[in-house]
């Protein structure tokens, strides 16, 4: 036998992808100031300057008559923009991993619109396209269900910006997947629809919910689209568009309560996001690469 | 169940992966599709299952022309080179897929779906698995349970994707017998895929061989083992064989 003291280092090697020790402090020291300055203390400064006048004032001004109507409005329209934008992800991925067809790539790319275009520019579209003012604009005021100015604008604005979210979580981890499963089930006597229930979806349950929650955050936040599409009409302003209003009217109070609840609620999507993480990084893990 | 296969060829856009090829299996047969990588195996075989539609040509189940039947239609008992098994589902729920997926009319009472499950992980062997979930079990045990899921079925015939491409000798050997066991009791008429020329001549009754080429997959010669051995019909065979 050889002598094993030999296998054992004496002194411990720097890993060939690990820093100098100066550099990593240097780095570490970096990305901490930017996260301080950046992120934490905007965070705290919201929750502070909301709480300023204690728990209660924040409270109160939160369910004053100008204040709970732009809460519910955006609690709504996030409870119809983020299923119909499920639904719509779902079909979008489906549909480009399980079939072949020319201009797939084309539309991949359409999918990530949204990400690169301006929301202005998305609630200018929508104005365009259905204000009063267009044929089809005028016909559907005429009937007593205007699109601009009202709920189903700010709906469609917010599907529009939150759209590529879910397609785009689900997509890489349907790929990876494959269309094996899916086509057993289908010899084995499923249906199509079937199949879809019973394997397709609890295979991407994790993505799914994941790509919702992004979806969400995104939808409730939502400015820019929206304050086109709105027209600053009281009835069609929601959480961001209201906080931004008490602001210039100097309600500062008002303004950041309202702010500490949209920064509480993006929280809480958060931290279930990293929940999901964790629980599930198996099944997520293909989106970090893919992204 | 006879299957015949009539001029059929298959092209995915520009690429030709079979040109017209012809090959009737008689009832019961245990065949091998033996052939090089891109010869156009898994092609055929998924004409056969219905996952695949043929560009040209017919495919006939016992005479009666069955190129238009759905894959639900063909009820054939498809196993997949991955095996692909339901990884949400527990083993048990895997074999039960199929009976659970029949119309409610001719659907088996619940009963009837566990005493039909038992009986088929004791044919593979395997009767303590069931409330394992994929991941949990050996490449070997995975092939044993897709064999199980696709005869749960009562399938009409039974098709095998390299059913044994991503095992060790040793398991190989084993579940090469296990299949023959079952195609004998079954009566089964089976169609396997591989490139390893030994396993195709050691367990099927007709071995067919295809090569590839630029014009898509073709078969180059039909028959027993012995007389493929003894009378290879080109060079192709009789070199693809010695190797
Ligand atoms: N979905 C597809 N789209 C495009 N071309 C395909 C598709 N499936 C197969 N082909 C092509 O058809 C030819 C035959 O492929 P096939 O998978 O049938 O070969 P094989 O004999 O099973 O090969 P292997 O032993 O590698 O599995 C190949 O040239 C392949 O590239
Ligand atoms: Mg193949």
């Amino acid at each position: 036998m050889s002598d094993l003291s030999h296998a054992t280092p004496a002194r411990r090697f720097r890993a060939p992808t690990e820093e100098a020790p100066l550099a990593r402090w240097l780095l570490i020291g970096f990305v901490t100031l930017a996260l301080a300055v950046l992120v934490f203390a905007p965070l705290i400064a919201i929750f502070v300057e909301a709480l300023s006048k204690g728990w209660e004032a924040a409270w109160k001004s939160l369910f004053s008559r100008e204040a709970l109507p732009a809460i519910k409005l955006t609690l709504t329209v996030a409870a119809i923009a983020v299923p119909l934008n499920a639904a719509f992800g779902i079909a979008a991925a489906w549909f480009i991993t399980k079939f072949d067809f020319r201009g797939k790539a084309f539309l991949i790319t359409l999918i990530d619109l949204p990400f690169s275009v301006s929301p202005v520019v998305a609630g200018l579209c929508i104005v365009l396209l259905f204000g009063a003012n267009t044929a089809i604009g005028a016909w559907l005021v005429a009937h007593g269900f205007p699109i601009v100015f009202a709920l189903p604008g700010i709906v469609l604005a917010t599907v529009f910006v939150t759209f590529p979210f879910v397609a785009r979580e689900l997509i890489p981890v349907m790929i990876e997947q494959g269309r094996a499963e899916e086509e057993a089930a289908l010899t084995l006597g499923a249906s199509g629809w079937r199949t879809f229930l019973t394997v397709t979806l609890p295979n991407i349950r994790w993505a799914l919910l994941y790509g919702v929650l992004l979806s969400n955050a995104r939808a409730m936040g939502e400015f820019g689209a929206v304050a086109v599409v709105s027209g600053r009409r009281e009835s069609a302003t929601t959480m961001p568009l209201k906080i931004e209003m008490f602001y210039n009217e100097y309600q500062g109070a008002t303004a950041f309560a309202m702010a500490g609840l949209l920064a509480f609620l993006a929280l809480l999507t958060l931290l279930l996001k990293t929940w999901l993480e964790n629980r599930h990084a198996g099944e997520l893990s293909a989106n970090r690469r893919g992204h | 169940m006879k299957i015949e296969i009539d001029e059929i060829s298959k092209a995915f856009g520009t690429t030709a992966a079979l040109t017209p090829v012809s090959l009737s299996i008689p009832s019961g047969a245990l065949v091998a599709l033996l052939g090089p990588s891109g010869s156009g195996k898994t092609t055929l075989l998924r004409i056969l299952g219905g996952l695949e539609f043929p560009t040209s040509g017919r495919v006939l189940f016992d005479g009666q022309d069955a190129t238009g039947l759905t894959v639900q239609q063909r009820r054939a008992g498809f196993v997949f080179q991955s095996y692909a098994l339901f990884r949400h589902m527990t083993v048990f729920e895997n074999i039960a897929y199929g009976l659970r997926a029949r119309p409610r009319a001719v659907r088996p009472p619940k009963a009837e779906i566990t005493r039909r499950v038992t009986k088929l992980l004791e044919l593979i062997q395997l009767p303590e698995i069931g409330a394992r979930y994929p991941s949990q079990l050996s490449g070997g045990q995975r092939q044993r349970v897709a064999l199980a899921r696709a005869l749960a079925i009562e399938p009409r015939m039974l098709l095998l994707d390299e059913p044994f491409g991503a095992l060790d000798a040793k398991v190989r050997k084993e579940l090469r017998q296990g299949l023959r066991d079952i195609h004998d009791e079954t009566g089964l008429t089976t169609v396997f895929v591989t490139h390893d020329q030994e396993e195709a001549m050691e367990l099927a009754d007709l071995v067919v061989v295809m090569s590839g080429s630029q014009t898509g997959g073709r078969i180059e010669q039909i028959g027993k083992p012995a007389d493929i051995r003894a009378r290879p019909a080109s060079d192709f065979v009789r070199s693809f064989i010695a190797a």
